[in-house]
Protein backbone atom coordinates (compact mmCIF):
# COMPACT_ATOMS: atom_id res chain seq x y z
CA UNK A 1 0.00 0.00 0.00
CA UNK A 2 2.89 2.84 -0.76
CA UNK A 3 0.49 5.17 -2.22
CA UNK A 4 -1.91 4.98 0.80
CA UNK A 5 -2.60 8.37 1.84
CA UNK A 6 -1.45 9.29 5.32
CA UNK A 7 -2.20 12.90 5.49
CA UNK A 8 -4.13 15.19 2.94
CA UNK A 9 -4.52 18.70 3.23
CA UNK A 10 -7.39 19.69 1.38
CA UNK A 11 -8.04 23.56 0.49
CA UNK A 12 -6.17 24.91 4.06
CA UNK A 13 -6.76 28.46 4.29
CA UNK A 14 -5.47 30.58 7.49
CA UNK A 15 -6.43 34.18 7.69
CA UNK A 16 -5.51 36.18 10.90
CA UNK A 17 -7.76 39.14 10.70
CA UNK A 18 -7.36 41.28 7.16
CA UNK A 19 -4.10 38.36 6.30
CA UNK A 20 -4.03 35.25 4.55
CA UNK A 21 -1.47 33.55 5.53
CA UNK A 22 -2.24 30.20 4.01
CA UNK A 23 -4.68 30.46 0.48
CA UNK A 24 -6.24 27.25 -0.38
CA UNK A 25 -2.96 24.94 0.08
CA UNK A 26 -3.32 21.41 -1.04
CA UNK A 27 -1.25 18.31 0.13
CA UNK A 28 -1.18 14.53 -0.33
CA UNK A 29 1.21 12.92 1.93
CA UNK A 30 1.31 9.29 1.11
CA UNK A 31 2.60 6.27 3.84
CA UNK A 32 6.48 6.25 4.15
CA UNK A 33 7.32 9.49 2.42
CA UNK A 34 9.35 12.31 3.93
CA UNK A 35 7.91 15.73 2.81
CA UNK A 36 10.08 18.67 3.16
CA UNK A 37 9.03 21.99 3.29
CA UNK A 38 11.26 25.32 3.09
CA UNK A 39 10.11 28.77 2.09
CA UNK A 40 10.98 32.36 3.28
CA UNK A 41 9.63 33.22 6.60
CA UNK A 42 6.59 33.97 6.36
CA UNK A 43 5.83 32.29 3.56
CA UNK A 44 2.85 30.60 6.03
CA UNK A 45 5.52 26.57 6.07
CA UNK A 46 4.96 26.64 10.08
CA UNK A 47 1.07 27.39 10.10
CA UNK A 48 0.73 24.66 7.65
CA UNK A 49 2.27 22.71 9.95
CA UNK A 50 0.63 23.24 13.27
CA UNK A 51 -2.84 23.60 11.33
CA UNK A 52 -2.02 19.93 10.83
CA UNK A 53 -2.84 18.88 14.13
CA UNK A 54 -5.12 22.32 15.05
CA UNK A 55 -2.67 23.99 17.20
CA UNK A 56 -3.76 26.37 15.36
CA UNK A 57 -6.91 26.14 13.87
CA UNK A 58 -7.70 26.44 10.40
CA UNK A 59 -10.04 29.27 8.81
CA UNK A 60 -10.96 26.49 6.53
CA UNK A 61 -10.11 23.31 4.70
CA UNK A 62 -9.92 20.09 6.19
CA UNK A 63 -6.96 18.03 7.41
CA UNK A 64 -7.76 13.93 6.89
CA UNK A 65 -5.08 12.04 8.60
CA UNK A 66 -5.10 8.11 7.66
CA UNK A 67 -8.66 8.67 5.93
CA UNK A 68 -10.14 10.46 9.08
CA UNK A 69 -10.78 14.16 8.78
CA UNK A 70 -9.56 15.87 11.66
CA UNK A 71 -11.69 18.79 11.47
CA UNK A 72 -14.76 16.92 12.20
CA UNK A 73 -15.41 15.00 15.02
CA UNK A 74 -16.18 16.45 18.69
CA UNK A 75 -12.79 18.07 21.21
CA UNK A 76 -12.04 14.39 22.38
CA UNK A 77 -12.34 12.72 18.92
CA UNK A 78 -9.84 15.35 18.27
CA UNK A 79 -7.30 14.34 21.53
CA UNK A 80 -7.71 11.19 20.02
CA UNK A 81 -6.50 12.01 16.29
CA UNK A 82 -3.58 14.04 17.53
CA UNK A 83 -2.10 11.07 19.46
CA UNK A 84 -1.63 9.87 15.90
CA UNK A 85 -0.02 13.07 14.80
CA UNK A 86 3.39 13.51 17.09
CA UNK A 87 4.70 16.89 16.97
CA UNK A 88 8.00 18.44 16.99
CA UNK A 89 9.30 21.68 18.06
CA UNK A 90 11.82 24.33 17.42
CA UNK A 91 12.17 24.93 21.31
CA UNK A 92 11.61 21.46 22.29
CA UNK A 93 9.29 22.01 24.96
CA UNK A 94 10.35 19.11 27.12
CA UNK A 95 8.75 19.37 30.63
CA UNK A 96 11.33 20.76 32.60
CA UNK A 97 9.52 18.96 36.22
CA UNK A 98 9.87 15.87 34.83
CA UNK A 99 12.21 13.47 34.50
CA UNK A 100 13.33 12.57 31.17
CA UNK A 101 11.74 9.19 31.31
CA UNK A 102 8.44 10.78 32.70
CA UNK A 103 8.14 13.45 29.99
CA UNK A 104 7.48 10.12 27.40
CA UNK A 105 5.41 8.01 29.99
CA UNK A 106 3.07 10.78 30.96
CA UNK A 107 0.87 11.33 27.66
CA UNK A 108 0.91 7.54 27.12
CA UNK A 109 -0.76 7.05 30.76
CA UNK A 110 -2.86 9.78 30.80
CA UNK A 111 -4.03 10.07 27.22
CA UNK A 112 -3.72 6.35 25.89
CA UNK A 113 -4.21 4.76 29.39
CA UNK A 114 -1.01 2.63 29.01
CA UNK A 115 0.12 0.73 32.36
CA UNK A 116 2.89 2.37 34.20
CA UNK A 117 4.84 -1.01 33.48
CA UNK A 118 4.16 -0.62 29.51
CA UNK A 119 4.83 2.96 29.23
CA UNK A 120 7.83 2.59 30.88
CA UNK A 121 9.11 -0.07 28.64
CA UNK A 122 7.77 1.58 25.81
CA UNK A 123 9.73 4.72 26.44
CA UNK A 124 13.10 3.18 26.81
CA UNK A 125 12.79 1.54 23.77
CA UNK A 126 12.46 4.72 22.14
CA UNK A 127 14.89 6.74 24.05
CA UNK A 128 17.31 3.56 22.80
CA UNK A 129 16.29 4.39 19.50
CA UNK A 130 17.16 7.43 19.88
CA UNK A 131 20.18 7.34 21.80
CA UNK A 132 19.00 8.47 25.40
CA UNK A 133 18.05 5.62 26.82
CA UNK A 134 21.27 6.42 29.33
CA UNK A 135 19.42 9.49 30.34
CA UNK A 136 15.91 8.60 31.42
CA UNK A 137 16.35 9.79 34.74
CA UNK A 138 18.22 12.90 33.58
CA UNK A 139 15.76 16.08 33.97
CA UNK A 140 15.73 18.16 30.94
CA UNK A 141 17.73 21.01 32.27
CA UNK A 142 20.48 18.53 32.57
CA UNK A 143 20.61 17.91 28.70
CA UNK A 144 22.25 20.01 25.68
CA UNK A 145 19.91 20.84 23.49
CA UNK A 146 20.45 18.13 20.58
CA UNK A 147 19.61 15.83 23.73
CA UNK A 148 16.94 17.46 24.70
CA UNK A 149 15.57 17.44 20.77
CA UNK A 150 15.55 13.74 20.99
CA UNK A 151 13.67 13.38 23.98
CA UNK A 152 10.74 15.02 22.28
CA UNK A 153 11.03 12.98 19.52
CA UNK A 154 10.99 9.87 21.29
CA UNK A 155 8.23 11.57 23.36
CA UNK A 156 5.80 11.55 20.23
CA UNK A 157 6.91 8.38 18.94
CA UNK A 158 6.02 6.35 22.59
CA UNK A 159 2.71 7.03 20.93
CA UNK A 160 2.92 5.32 17.93
CA UNK A 161 2.05 8.39 15.49
CA UNK A 162 0.88 7.19 12.08
CA UNK A 163 2.86 11.20 10.67
CA UNK A 164 5.60 13.04 12.72
CA UNK A 165 5.47 16.98 12.03
CA UNK A 166 8.61 18.21 13.09
CA UNK A 167 8.79 22.19 12.80
CA UNK A 168 12.31 23.32 12.03
CA UNK A 169 13.32 20.73 15.01
CA UNK A 170 17.55 22.29 14.54
CA UNK A 171 17.05 25.66 14.43
CA UNK A 172 17.44 26.02 18.09
CA UNK A 173 20.54 23.49 17.94
CA UNK A 174 24.16 24.81 18.01
CA UNK A 175 25.88 23.64 14.74
CA UNK A 176 27.68 20.56 15.89
CA UNK A 177 24.30 19.40 17.84
CA UNK A 178 22.29 19.83 14.83
CA UNK A 179 24.04 16.54 13.57
CA UNK A 180 22.17 14.00 16.07
CA UNK A 181 19.22 15.14 15.83
CA UNK A 182 18.89 14.58 11.76
CA UNK A 183 20.47 11.28 12.13
CA UNK A 184 17.82 9.95 14.48
CA UNK A 185 15.19 11.54 11.68
CA UNK A 186 17.29 9.66 9.27
CA UNK A 187 16.79 6.76 11.02
CA UNK A 188 12.72 7.38 11.34
CA UNK A 189 12.71 7.93 7.98
CA UNK A 190 14.58 4.44 7.14
CA UNK A 191 11.70 2.90 9.13
CA UNK A 192 9.03 4.02 7.09
CA UNK A 193 7.60 7.17 9.31
CA UNK A 194 5.38 9.48 7.33
CA UNK A 195 7.00 12.75 8.30
CA UNK A 196 6.32 16.42 7.18
CA UNK A 197 9.86 18.31 7.75
CA UNK A 198 9.69 22.18 7.93
CA UNK A 199 13.54 23.19 8.03
CA UNK A 200 16.85 24.56 5.94
CA UNK A 201 18.52 21.93 6.34
CA UNK A 202 19.08 21.43 2.66
CA UNK A 203 21.35 18.91 2.49
CA UNK A 204 19.41 16.73 4.73
CA UNK A 205 16.48 17.76 2.15
CA UNK A 206 18.56 16.45 -0.73
CA UNK A 207 19.47 12.87 1.03
CA UNK A 208 16.33 11.95 2.63
CA UNK A 209 13.54 13.41 1.68
CA UNK A 210 11.22 12.30 -1.08
CA UNK A 211 9.63 15.31 -2.37
CA UNK A 212 10.53 18.97 -1.78
CA UNK A 213 7.89 21.78 -1.52
CA UNK A 214 8.78 25.11 -2.00
CA UNK A 215 5.87 27.92 -0.21
CA UNK A 216 5.50 31.22 -0.29
CA UNK A 217 2.85 33.99 0.55
CA UNK A 218 0.66 30.95 1.56
CA UNK A 219 0.84 29.18 -1.44
CA UNK A 220 2.41 26.16 -3.00
CA UNK A 221 4.70 27.91 -5.28
CA UNK A 222 6.46 24.51 -6.64
CA UNK A 223 6.92 20.76 -5.85
CA UNK A 224 8.96 18.02 -7.01
CA UNK A 225 12.26 15.61 -5.70
CA UNK A 226 15.28 17.24 -4.31
CA UNK A 227 17.04 17.16 -7.65
CA UNK A 228 14.51 18.74 -9.32
CA UNK A 229 13.66 21.45 -6.50
CA UNK A 230 17.40 21.96 -5.73
CA UNK A 231 18.43 21.31 -9.37
CA UNK A 232 16.71 22.74 -11.92
CA UNK A 233 14.00 24.79 -9.97
CA UNK A 234 11.64 25.98 -12.23
CA UNK A 235 9.70 29.32 -10.42
CA UNK A 236 11.53 32.54 -10.19
CA UNK A 237 10.61 33.00 -6.64
CA UNK A 238 12.04 29.12 -5.77
CA UNK A 239 15.26 30.33 -7.53
CA UNK A 240 15.29 33.28 -5.50
CA UNK A 241 15.32 31.73 -2.42
CA UNK A 242 17.25 28.81 -3.05
CA UNK A 243 20.30 31.33 -4.39
CA UNK A 244 19.94 33.20 -0.64
CA UNK A 245 20.14 30.47 1.34
CA UNK A 246 22.91 28.79 -0.05
CA UNK A 247 24.92 32.60 -0.79
CA UNK B 1 13.81 50.95 92.42
CA UNK B 2 16.43 51.12 89.07
CA UNK B 3 15.27 51.33 85.93
CA UNK B 4 16.71 47.96 84.86
CA UNK B 5 14.45 46.31 87.96
CA UNK B 6 11.38 48.46 86.83
CA UNK B 7 11.46 47.31 82.71
CA UNK B 8 11.79 43.59 84.39
CA UNK B 9 8.67 44.09 86.41
CA UNK B 10 6.38 45.88 83.69
CA UNK B 11 7.69 43.51 81.13
CA UNK B 12 8.80 39.84 82.30
CA UNK B 13 6.96 39.52 86.00
CA UNK B 14 7.39 36.41 87.08
CA UNK B 15 3.91 35.93 89.30
CA UNK B 16 2.07 37.48 86.24
CA UNK B 17 4.07 34.81 83.87
CA UNK B 18 3.07 31.88 85.83
CA UNK B 19 -0.27 33.20 86.29
CA UNK B 20 -1.52 33.50 82.69
CA UNK B 21 0.90 31.06 80.73
CA UNK B 22 -2.45 28.89 80.67
CA UNK B 23 -4.41 31.43 78.99
CA UNK B 24 -1.65 32.49 75.99
CA UNK B 25 -1.00 28.85 75.46
CA UNK B 26 -4.79 28.44 74.99
CA UNK B 27 -4.18 31.78 72.85
CA UNK B 28 -1.56 29.74 70.74
CA UNK B 29 -3.98 26.96 69.89
CA UNK B 30 -6.89 29.13 68.68
CA UNK B 31 -4.48 30.98 66.64
CA UNK B 32 -2.48 27.82 65.09
CA UNK B 33 -6.31 26.11 64.16
CA UNK B 34 -7.37 29.22 63.08
CA UNK B 35 -4.08 30.16 60.68
CA UNK B 36 -4.23 26.50 59.56
CA UNK B 37 -7.94 26.57 58.32
CA UNK B 38 -7.33 29.49 56.66
CA UNK B 39 -3.94 28.37 54.58
CA UNK B 40 -5.46 25.42 53.69
CA UNK B 41 -8.91 27.16 52.54
CA UNK B 42 -7.21 30.09 51.40
CA UNK B 43 -4.35 28.28 48.79
CA UNK B 44 -6.80 25.52 47.94
CA UNK B 45 -9.93 28.49 46.99
CA UNK B 46 -6.99 30.42 45.68
CA UNK B 47 -5.66 27.93 43.11
CA UNK B 48 -8.99 26.44 42.22
CA UNK B 49 -10.27 30.15 41.04
CA UNK B 50 -6.66 30.62 39.22
CA UNK B 51 -7.56 27.02 37.48
CA UNK B 52 -10.83 28.03 36.53
CA UNK B 53 -9.59 30.97 34.96
CA UNK B 54 -6.74 29.34 32.90
CA UNK B 55 -9.65 27.94 30.89
CA UNK B 56 -10.33 31.48 29.78
CA UNK B 57 -14.14 31.89 29.84
CA UNK B 58 -14.83 35.40 29.49
CA UNK B 59 -17.81 36.21 31.62
CA UNK B 60 -16.29 33.80 34.38
CA UNK B 61 -13.38 35.37 34.52
CA UNK B 62 -14.78 38.78 34.87
CA UNK B 63 -16.31 37.46 38.08
CA UNK B 64 -13.12 35.84 39.38
CA UNK B 65 -11.48 39.61 38.66
CA UNK B 66 -13.53 41.33 40.45
CA UNK B 67 -13.44 39.12 43.32
CA UNK B 68 -9.17 38.90 43.47
CA UNK B 69 -9.27 43.03 43.07
CA UNK B 70 -11.67 43.87 46.12
CA UNK B 71 -10.68 41.53 48.52
CA UNK B 72 -7.29 42.52 47.94
CA UNK B 73 -8.20 46.07 48.53
CA UNK B 74 -10.45 45.94 51.29
CA UNK B 75 -8.85 45.90 54.59
CA UNK B 76 -9.39 42.96 56.47
CA UNK B 77 -10.84 44.38 59.84
CA UNK B 78 -13.22 46.49 57.95
CA UNK B 79 -14.81 42.92 56.29
CA UNK B 80 -14.67 41.07 59.93
CA UNK B 81 -16.37 43.74 61.40
CA UNK B 82 -19.21 43.99 58.81
CA UNK B 83 -19.87 40.48 58.99
CA UNK B 84 -19.53 40.23 63.13
CA UNK B 85 -21.38 43.44 63.88
CA UNK B 86 -23.61 43.83 60.68
CA UNK B 87 -24.74 40.50 59.84
CA UNK B 88 -26.59 39.19 62.55
CA UNK B 89 -28.85 42.24 62.36
CA UNK B 90 -29.93 40.61 58.33
CA UNK B 91 -30.09 37.57 60.36
CA UNK B 92 -27.15 36.04 59.56
CA UNK B 93 -25.46 34.83 62.99
CA UNK B 94 -21.73 33.68 62.87
CA UNK B 95 -19.22 33.11 65.60
CA UNK B 96 -16.15 35.09 66.33
CA UNK B 97 -14.14 32.39 64.80
CA UNK B 98 -15.54 31.66 62.02
CA UNK B 99 -16.36 34.95 61.12
CA UNK B 100 -12.18 35.48 61.62
CA UNK B 101 -11.98 32.09 59.15
CA UNK B 102 -14.34 33.42 56.34
CA UNK B 103 -12.68 36.49 55.81
CA UNK B 104 -9.25 35.89 56.34
CA UNK B 105 -9.31 32.75 54.18
CA UNK B 106 -11.39 34.90 51.74
CA UNK B 107 -8.85 37.75 51.45
CA UNK B 108 -5.86 34.94 51.03
CA UNK B 109 -7.75 33.15 48.17
CA UNK B 110 -7.80 36.36 46.44
CA UNK B 111 -4.14 36.69 46.62
CA UNK B 112 -3.34 33.26 46.42
CA UNK B 113 -5.55 33.46 42.96
CA UNK B 114 -3.70 36.52 41.59
CA UNK B 115 -0.34 34.70 42.96
CA UNK B 116 -1.17 31.19 41.05
CA UNK B 117 -2.52 33.10 37.93
CA UNK B 118 1.02 35.04 37.49
CA UNK B 119 2.71 30.95 37.87
CA UNK B 120 0.34 30.29 35.12
CA UNK B 121 0.70 33.35 32.90
CA UNK B 122 4.63 32.50 32.96
CA UNK B 123 4.67 28.82 32.10
CA UNK B 124 5.51 28.76 28.48
CA UNK B 125 3.25 28.52 25.49
CA UNK B 126 5.58 25.89 24.27
CA UNK B 127 4.24 23.79 27.28
CA UNK B 128 0.70 24.01 26.79
CA UNK B 129 1.03 23.07 23.45
CA UNK B 130 3.03 19.84 23.74
CA UNK B 131 1.20 18.74 26.06
CA UNK B 132 -2.02 19.45 23.49
CA UNK B 133 -0.23 18.13 20.68
CA UNK B 134 0.78 15.07 22.76
CA UNK B 135 -3.48 14.53 23.27
CA UNK B 136 -3.84 15.39 26.58
CA UNK B 137 -6.26 18.30 26.14
CA UNK B 138 -6.31 20.77 28.05
CA UNK B 139 -7.44 19.72 31.14
CA UNK B 140 -4.51 17.04 31.77
CA UNK B 141 -2.27 19.91 30.32
CA UNK B 142 -3.14 22.03 33.18
CA UNK B 143 -3.12 19.17 35.52
CA UNK B 144 0.03 17.19 35.14
CA UNK B 145 1.97 20.22 32.70
CA UNK B 146 1.10 23.82 33.78
CA UNK B 147 -0.28 23.43 37.32
CA UNK B 148 2.96 21.87 38.92
CA UNK B 149 5.42 24.49 37.00
CA UNK B 150 2.75 27.25 37.78
CA UNK B 151 3.06 26.00 41.87
CA UNK B 152 6.58 26.08 41.63
CA UNK B 153 7.15 29.58 40.55
CA UNK B 154 4.01 30.66 43.04
CA UNK B 155 5.70 29.11 46.22
CA UNK B 156 8.28 31.95 47.11
CA UNK B 157 5.28 34.93 46.72
CA UNK B 158 2.70 32.49 48.51
CA UNK B 159 4.61 31.84 51.69
CA UNK B 160 4.82 35.88 52.01
CA UNK B 161 1.77 36.22 51.42
CA UNK B 162 0.64 33.20 53.70
CA UNK B 163 2.60 34.66 56.51
CA UNK B 164 1.08 37.97 56.29
CA UNK B 165 -2.41 37.26 56.37
CA UNK B 166 -2.20 34.52 58.79
CA UNK B 167 -0.44 36.94 61.07
CA UNK B 168 -3.88 39.02 60.97
CA UNK B 169 -5.45 36.38 63.64
CA UNK B 170 -4.40 38.77 65.48
CA UNK B 171 -7.90 40.91 64.13
CA UNK B 172 -9.46 38.58 66.06
CA UNK B 173 -9.08 40.27 68.96
CA UNK B 174 -11.58 42.85 68.07
CA UNK B 175 -14.21 41.01 67.49
CA UNK B 176 -13.25 38.83 70.86
CA UNK B 177 -11.71 34.91 69.73
CA UNK B 178 -9.76 34.21 72.31
CA UNK B 179 -6.52 33.89 70.03
CA UNK B 180 -3.28 34.97 71.62
CA UNK B 181 -3.72 38.62 71.39
CA UNK B 182 -6.85 39.22 72.42
CA UNK B 183 -5.65 36.62 75.90
CA UNK B 184 -3.27 38.61 76.15
CA UNK B 185 -4.75 41.61 76.36
CA UNK B 186 -7.15 40.50 78.51
CA UNK B 187 -4.65 39.34 81.01
CA UNK B 188 -2.99 42.91 80.81
CA UNK B 189 -5.87 44.47 82.00
CA UNK B 190 -7.02 42.29 84.68
CA UNK B 191 -3.39 42.25 86.32
CA UNK B 192 -2.47 45.86 85.20
CA UNK B 193 1.10 44.68 83.87
CA UNK B 194 2.71 44.54 80.81
CA UNK B 195 3.88 40.89 80.68
CA UNK B 196 1.21 39.33 79.02
CA UNK B 197 1.64 41.15 76.01
CA UNK B 198 5.67 40.27 75.94
CA UNK B 199 4.42 36.65 76.46
CA UNK B 200 2.30 37.18 73.24
CA UNK B 201 5.66 38.45 71.48
CA UNK B 202 7.16 35.02 72.27
CA UNK B 203 4.28 33.04 71.77
CA UNK B 204 3.96 34.96 67.89
CA UNK B 205 7.86 34.34 67.72
CA UNK B 206 7.10 30.52 68.37
CA UNK B 207 4.72 30.10 65.72
CA UNK B 208 5.83 32.69 63.02
CA UNK B 209 9.95 32.02 63.23
CA UNK B 210 9.39 28.00 62.05
CA UNK B 211 7.20 29.34 59.61
CA UNK B 212 9.66 31.98 58.27
CA UNK B 213 12.29 29.43 58.30
CA UNK B 214 10.11 26.99 56.64
CA UNK B 215 9.90 29.97 53.89
CA UNK B 216 12.94 30.00 53.20
CA UNK B 217 13.56 26.08 52.98
CA UNK B 218 10.44 26.29 50.20
CA UNK B 219 11.76 29.02 48.39
CA UNK B 220 15.69 27.30 47.99
CA UNK B 221 14.08 24.35 46.67
CA UNK B 222 12.04 25.58 44.28
CA UNK B 223 14.83 25.86 41.26
CA UNK B 224 14.47 23.63 38.45
CA UNK B 225 17.39 21.04 38.37
CA UNK B 226 20.00 22.64 35.49
CA UNK B 227 23.21 21.44 33.79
Amino acid sequence: MANRPMLEIVSLEKRFGPNTILKKIDLKVTEGELVFVIGPSGSGKSTMLRCCNRLEEPTSGDIIVDGRNIMAGTRRDLDRMRLQIGMVFQGFHLYPHMSVLKNVTLAQRKALKRSKTEADARAMDMLEQVGMAHKADAYPGELSGGQQQRVAIARSLALDPKVMLFDEPTSALDPELVGSVLKVMKDLKSKGMTMVVVSHEMGFARETADRVIFMDGGVVVEQGTPDEIFGAPKAERTRAFLSRVSG
Amino acid sequence: MTAMERFLETFFNPTVMAKYTPDIIAGIWVTLTIAAAVIVAGIAAGLALACLRSYGIRVLNFFIICYADIFRALPPLVVILILYFGFPSIGIQLSGPMVLFIVLAATLAAFAEEIFWAGFSSVEKGQWEAGIATGLGFTRTLAYVALPQAVRLAIPPLVNRVLAITKMTALGSAIGVSEILSSATTAQSFSGSATPLTMSVVAYLVIFLPMVVIARWLESRTAWKKR
